[in-house]
C-alpha cells in the first residue's frame, strides 16, 4: 500500500421504507400517491396537540430486516427525538433511535462481480419516520408535500468494510434481494425507498508512514449507479489530493447526477447538534423473544444460504444457483425437481425457455400459466426418448399458451418420438436404397454424409424419429450390407 | 331567581336541579355566561367565550333530555387555552397561535362533550403554560378574584380564576409543576393533576411531555370526583396514557367518604416546611394536620431529603422537553409567519416575535441542557435525580398513605410583584413539582387564611391512588375545610344558602 495503491475504506447508511401499510405512528396509507399532502393528519403533520403511536408491523418489519442482517436483537428499545429544523420535517424534530436501538452487530456477506464472496458488519438497524419531502421550484419557491413525512424506516448502517465502489453496488444490490425476500420492504427504487448515504476515505503506506484521508459524507444518493458513480468520483477525488498533497477537510457532499460530480454542502449543514433525548410521548418498546423467534421462523431460508444449499444439493454451478436465487425462480425449480426431474436439465429449462418466456410476456412467475408438475412430465419425455428436444420446446410452447399436460399435447399433436426398432429399420432401408450415391459417399470415408441420410429419415417421419438411434440403424445397415 | 345566582351552585347542585327538571341546561349556561360579561371584563379569566355554541349545545341537550346518566350533562365548564377544540382558537395565550384553530378536539374535549358538558370558553395562561401567575399570557392579564391586585396563580391562572369567581363550577387545567395546583390554593378553590397517564394528554399542547397532565379545577372534591369521572379513561391515541383501577368510580367513592378518617397514616414531611415557606402558611399546613388528627387519622412527621433537588431537576427535564416540543412553531406551516431572507430568517422571526420572553428563556435553557458536551451534566443527571425522587417517595408511601404538604411556599403575590425575578417566581412551584416528577397524583384544597387571602394545603398519594386522594381531601372538606369561602368580587355576598330552593 503506497500513494499509489491506496485503500478505499467506504461504510454506509441506508434508509430503507419498511412494507407497512400505515405509517410508523399514524393510521395514514403509505401506498405512494402523485397528489400530494392527501396522505396526511394531524400526527405526522405534527399538529399541536396530536402525539405518536407506535405501529406494530413496524417494529415487525424491522426485526425483520435485523435478523436477515443477522443482527442482534435487543429485547427492549427506546424512540429518541433527534433535533433539527427543517421546512418538511414539521415537528422540528425525528423520531429516531440512538443509544437504544432495536439491534446491532450484524453482518452480511455478498459477492462480488468476480464472484469472490465477502462480507460487511453491520453495526445497527435502528428504527425511524421519514421525512417529508421539499420541492423546490427555482424562482418560484419551495413547496411541501409530507405524503411520505412519518413513514416508516429502517436505517442499517455498516462498519467501513466495502473496499471498492462496484462492491458497494454487489452489496446493495444483494441487499435489496435480501429485503424483499424477508417482506421487509419492497425497494421500490423509483419511490424512494431505498436511500444511502455514503462515508469514504482511503487508507494508505505513502512513504512507509500509514496515513489515512478525511472521511467524506455523500448524502442521500437514491439509486444504485448513482452510489457507484459517486464513490468513483470520491475515490478519484481521494486519490488525487493524496497523490498531490492536497489536504481534504471531513465535510458533507452532494452528488450532482447530471454533471456526474460531488460538490460540498455548505459546511452550516454539518455543524448539526441534534440534541438527542428519549422521545417522552413513547415509553421504552419491548420486544418480546417470541416475537423474535416467530419471525426467524417465518422468514425462511435466506437467498444467500439457499444458493449455497442449491448449488451443493444439486451440484449446481454457483452461476446457476444465483440466477435462480436472484431470478425469484428457485421455489419452482426446486417443485420441479421433487417431481422427479433430473436438477441439471430442469435448472437449464427453468433458466433458458422459462425465463425467456416470462421475459418476452413481461409477467412474474407467479403468473405462469405452468405447473412444475408439468414441467416435469415435459422433462421426463425428453429423458425418456419418447420427445426430442426440439419437441419439447414446441411442446412447451404449447403447455404455455394453453396450460394443458404436456402430454396431452404430444399425443394431441402425435409427436411422440419414433423409437421403434422396426419401424426405424425399414425407414433407414428406404433411405439407403433411394440414396445409393451417398451411402457410396459415406462408405468411401465421408462421414458427413451420414448426416444427410438421418436428416432424410427425419424428413419423413417430420422431425418424429429418434436421431441418435436413426443414426446408430443406417450405421449398422450400411455396414451390414457391405459385409454381404 | 337572579341567574347570577345559578351560576354559584357547585356542579353537583347543578346536577341534582338539572335531574329535578327544576333548571334546564339553557338557564345554567346563560347563568354562566351573564357572571362572565358581568365580571371578566375586570377579571380577565378567559381569552375566547363561545355564547353561540354553549347555548346551541344546551338548547339542543334541553331538547334531547341530554346525556342520559353523563356525569356533566348540562354542566358549564371552562379550558384553558392550551387543549384544543374545534370550536374556538386554541392559542397557548401566545401569539405565536393567536389565531389557531385545531382541526380536532382534545380527547378530554370529547369525553366531556359525551359526558354532556358544556364548553362555555377557553382561559387565560401562561404562555404556553410556562410561568406561575398567568402574567407571561400574551393577552392580558387575569387577577385573582379574592384581591384584584393580586395574581391568580399560573399557568392555569384563567381556569382558577373562572371557578372561584363562581362563572363556572369546573374547568381544566394542566399541570406541569403545579399549574393546577398553585392557581387552586391562590384562588381558594380545590385544584388535582392526577396520576401520569390516567388522562390523556391527546389534545393537550405539550410544554413537557412526562410531566403534563390534565386535571380540573372545581370548588369541591366531589365535583372534582364527578370532573374526573368524565376524564379518566385509556386513550390508545396517547401512548403514555393506561387504564386507571378506579375509572369512573370517583365521584361515587367521594360520596361515601364517611365522617373519619380513622386509622389513615398521613406523613408531614418537613422539609416541605422549612425556611422557603412562609411562616403563616406552615400554621395552616400545622393546622392542617391538626385537624387530620382530629378526624383520627395518625400524622407524623417525616423527611425526604431529595425534596431540594426537585425544583432544579425539574427546570432542565421541563425545559429540555420544551425546547423540543415547540420546535414545531417555526412559522412554516400554520401560526405566526414572519417572512425573512432565508429559511433561516423566516425561523428567526416568527420565532422572535411569537415567543415571548419566558418561553425564550426556557426554550434556550432546554437547548442548552441538551447540548453535546452537556447533555450528561445536565439532562442525564437530572433525570437520575428525577429517578431518586420517584424512590424515595415511592418508600415514604411504603409508611405513608398520604402525604400532606403547603400547596405553596406564600399566598398569592401582588400583580408584577415577580415578573423581573424568574428564580423566584419559579420558587412557587417548589412544593408541586415532586408530584409531577413522580408521576404521583396530588390534590390542593383550601386549606385555611394568610391575611383574607386564601392558602391551599397539597395531599399527595402513590400512583393510581387518586381515589385514596379524594376520599380524605373530601373528608376533610366536609369536616373541618375552609369551605364556602369565596372572593369577595364580583357579586360580593358569601354564597352558603343562596341557591337554596
Amino acid at each position: 500500500m503506497t500513494f499509489d495503491d491506496p485503500t478505499p475504506l467506504i461504510g454506509l447508511e441506508i434508509h430503507v421504507a419498511l412494507a407497512t401499510d400505515s405509517k410508523m405512528f399514524c393510521p395514514c396509507e403509505t401506498e405512494f400517491v402523485r397528489e400530494p399532502n392527501t396522505q396526511v393528519c394531524p400526527v405526522c403533520l405534527g399538529l399541536p396537540g396530536a402525539l405518536p403511536v407506535l405501529n406494530r408491523r413496524a417494529v415487525e418489519l424491522g426485526v425483520l430486516c435485523a435478523l436477515a442482517l443477522d443482527a442482534e436483537v435487543y429485547p427492549e428499545m427506546q424512540f429518541e427525538r433527534k433535533n433539527y429544523h427543517y421546512p418538511d420535517l414539521p415537528k422540528g424534530y425525528q423520531i429516531s433511535q440512538l443509544a437504544a436501538p432495536m439491534a446491532e452487530n450484524g453482518i452480511m456477506s455478498f459477492t462480488d462481480d468476480d464472484g469472490g464472496e465477502k462480507e460487511a458488519r453491520i453495526r445497527r438497524v435502528h428504527l425511524e419516520e421519514d421525512a417529508g419531502k421539499s420541492i423546490h421550484l427555482p424562482g418560484e419557491g419551495t413547496l411541501l408535500d409530507f405524503n411520505r413525512c412519518g413513514v416508516a424506516l429502517a436505517e442499517v448502517v455498516t462498519e467501513p468494510d466495502l473496499h471498492s465502489p462496484a462492491d458497494v453496488r454487489c452489496f446493495l444490490e444483494q441487499l435489496r434481494e435480501l429485503l424483499r425476500h424477508t417482506g421487509a420492504s419492497e425497494v421500490r427504487m423509483e419511490e424512494g425507498e431505498l436511500r444511502c448515504d455514503v462515508n469514504v476515505n482511503l487508507v494508505h503506506n505513502g512513504e512507509g508512514t500509514p496515513g489515512r484521508t478525511e472521511i467524506s459524507e455523500v448524502k442521500n444518493l437514491s439509486s444504485f449507479r448513482g452510489v457507484e458513480r459517486a464513490l468513483q468520483y470520491e475515490v478519484e477525488r481521494h486519490r488525487q489530493a493524496l497523490r498531490r498533497g492536497d489536504p481534504l477537510t471531513h465535510e458533507t457532499r452532494h452528488w450532482d447526477e447530471e454533471r456526474e460530480v460531488t460538490f460540498s454542502a455548505r459546511s452550516k449543514e454539518e455543524s448539526h447538534d441534534y440534541r438527542y433525548f428519549p422521545d417522552p410521548d413513547l415509553h421504552p418498546v419491548r420486544i418480546p423473544r417470541a416475537m423474535i423467534d416467530d419471525l426467524q421462523e417465518r422468514m425462511g431460508e435466506l437467498p444467500r444460504a439457499r444458493r449455497r444449499r442449491l448449488s451443493r444439493e444439486y451440484d449446481l454451478s454457483s452461476y446457476d444457483a444465483d440466477v435462480l436465487v436472484g431470478g425469484g425462480l428457485a421455489d419452482f425449480f426446486e417443485e420441479v425437481v421433487a417431481e422427479g426431474s433430473n436438477a441439471k436439465a430442469a435448472a437449464n429449462w427453468v433458466m433458458g425457455e422459462l425465463s425467456a418466456h416470462l421475459n418476452a410476456e413481461d409477467i412474474g412467475i407467479d403468473e405462469l400459466p405452468v405447473q412444475p408438475g408439468q414441467l416435469a412430465q415435459l422433462l421426463d419425455m425428453v429423458d425418456s426418448g419418447e420427445i426430442s428436444g426440439k419437441i419439447a420446446k414446441e411442446v412447451w410452447g404449447a403447455v404455455v399458451q394453453q396450460g394443458c399436460d404436456p402430454r396431452a399435447i404430444v399425443e394431441e399433436r402425435g409427436l411422440s418420438q419414433i423409437s421403434d426398432d422396426a419401424q426405424l429399420e425399414s425407414l433407414a432401408r428406404e433411405v439407403v436404397e433411394e440414396h445409393e450415391d451417398v451411402v457410396r459417399d459415406y462408405r468411401s470415408g465421408k462421414e458427413k454424409a451420414l448426416g444427410f441420410l438421418v436428416g432424410q429419415i427425419m424428413q419423413k417421419t417430420q422431425g418424429k424419429a429418434n436421431p441418435q438411434m436413426a443414426n446408430e440403424k443406417l450405421r449398422e445397415i450400411i455396414s451390414r450390407e457391405g459385409c454381404e | 331567581m337572579m341567574t347570577c345566582d345559578l351560576s354559584r351552585l357547585t356542579l353537583m347542585q347543578m346536577r341534582e336541579l338539572i335531574d329535578a327538571g327544576e333548571v334546564s341546561r339553557e338557564e345554567l349556561v346563560r347563568a354562566a355566561l351573564s357572571a362572565v360579561a358581568e365580571g371578566d371584563e375586570v377579571l380577565g379569566a378567559f381569552l375566547e367565550v363561545d355564547e353561540e355554541g354553549a347555548l346551541a349545545a344546551a338548547r339542543a341537550a334541553d331538547n334531547t333530555g341530554g346525556q342520559t346518566g353523563g356525569v356533566l350533562d348540562g354542566i358549564p365548564y371552562a379550558a384553558k387555552a392550551n387543549i384544543c377544540s374545534r370550536r374556538m382558537t386554541t392559542n397557548c395565550a401566545s401569539y405565536m397561535l393567536a389565531d389557531y384553530r385545531s382541526p380536532f378536539d382534545a380527547k378530554v374535549v370529547a369525553s366531556t362533550g359525551s359526558a354532556g358538558g358544556i364548553l362555555l370558553g377557553k382561559t387565560n395562561m401562561d404562555e404556553f403554560a410556562m410561568g406561575s401567575s398567568t402574567e407571561n399570557s400574551a393577552f392580558h392579564k387575569t387577577r385573582n378574584p379574592w384581591d384584584l391586585d393580586r395574581v391568580p396563580g399560573g399557568s392555569s391562572g384563567g381556569s382558577a380564576a373562572a371557578v372561584a369567581a363562581n362563572y363556572v363550577p369546573a374547568a381544566l387545567g394542566s399541570d406541569t409543576g403545579g399549574s393546577i395546583r398553585q392557581p387552586a390554593s391562590f384562588c381558594g378553590v380545590v385544584g388535582m393533576k392526577p396520576t401520569y397517564g390516567s388522562v390523556s394528554r391527546y389534545g393537550l399542547i405539550a410544554f413537557a411531555s412526562s410531566l403534563d397532565q390534565i386535571g380540573p379545577v372545581t370548588r369541591t372534591v366531589h365535583d372534582c370526583a364527578a370532573v374526573l369521572d368524565a376524564l379518566v379513561m385509556r386513550d390508545k391515541r396517547d401512548s403514555t396514557s393506561t387504564s386507571h383501577p378506579d375509572s369512573g368510580r370517583f365521584s361515587e367513592s367521594v360520596a361515601a367518604s364517611g365522617e373519619d378518617l380513622q386509622g389513615w397514616r398521613i406523613g408531614l414531611p418537613r422539609e416541605y416546611l422549612g425556611d422557603g415557606i412562609d411562616p403563616r402558611i406552615r400554621e395552616v399546613v400545622r393546622g392542617a394536620a391538626d385537624g387530620f388528627t382530629g378526624l383520627g387519622a395518625e400524622v407524623r412527621e417525616c423527611s425526604l431529603p431529595h425534596t431540594d433537588y426537585a425544583l432544579p431537576a425539574y427546570y432542565i427535564i421541563a425545559s429540555a422537553e420544551a425546547s423540543s416540543n415547540l420546535a414545531r412553531f417555526d412559522g412554516v406551516r400554520y401560526g405566526m409567519r414572519t417572512e425573512g431572507e432565508s429559511v433561516l430568517d423566516l425561523y428567526l422571526n416568527s420565532r422572535g416575535e411569537g415567543f415571548g420572553p419566558e418561553v425564550k428563556r426556557r426554550v434556550m435553557l432546554g437547548t442548552f441542557a441538551l447540548s453535546a458536551g452537556y447533555y450528561d451534566a445536565y439532562y442525564l443527571k437530572a433525570a437520575r435525580t428525577r429517578g431518586m425522587i420517584v424512590r424515595e417517595l415511592e418508600q415514604a408511601f411504603s409508611d405513608f398513605d398520604l402525604l400532606l404538604t403547603p400547596t405553596t411556599p406564600m399566598p398569592a403575590f401582588g400583580i408584577g410583584e415577580r415578573v423581573e425575578d424568574p428564580l423566584a417566581m419559579y420558587m412557587a412551584d417548589i412544593c408541586t413539582i415532586p408530584a409531577n416528577m413522580a408521576g404521583i397524583p396530588a390534590i390542593s384544597i383550601p386549606g385555611g387564611r394568610v391575611d383574607g387571602l386564601p392558602v391551599g394545603i397539597q395531599l399527595m398519594a402513590p400512583r393510581f391512588a387518586d381515589e385514596r386522594l379524594l376520599r380524605a381531601a373530601a373528608v376533610y372538606e366536609r369536616v373541618t375545610g375552609d369551605r364556602g369561602a369565596n372572593p369577595s368580587c364580583p357579586g360580593d355576598v358569601p354564597t352558603e344558602g343562596v341557591c337554596d330552593r
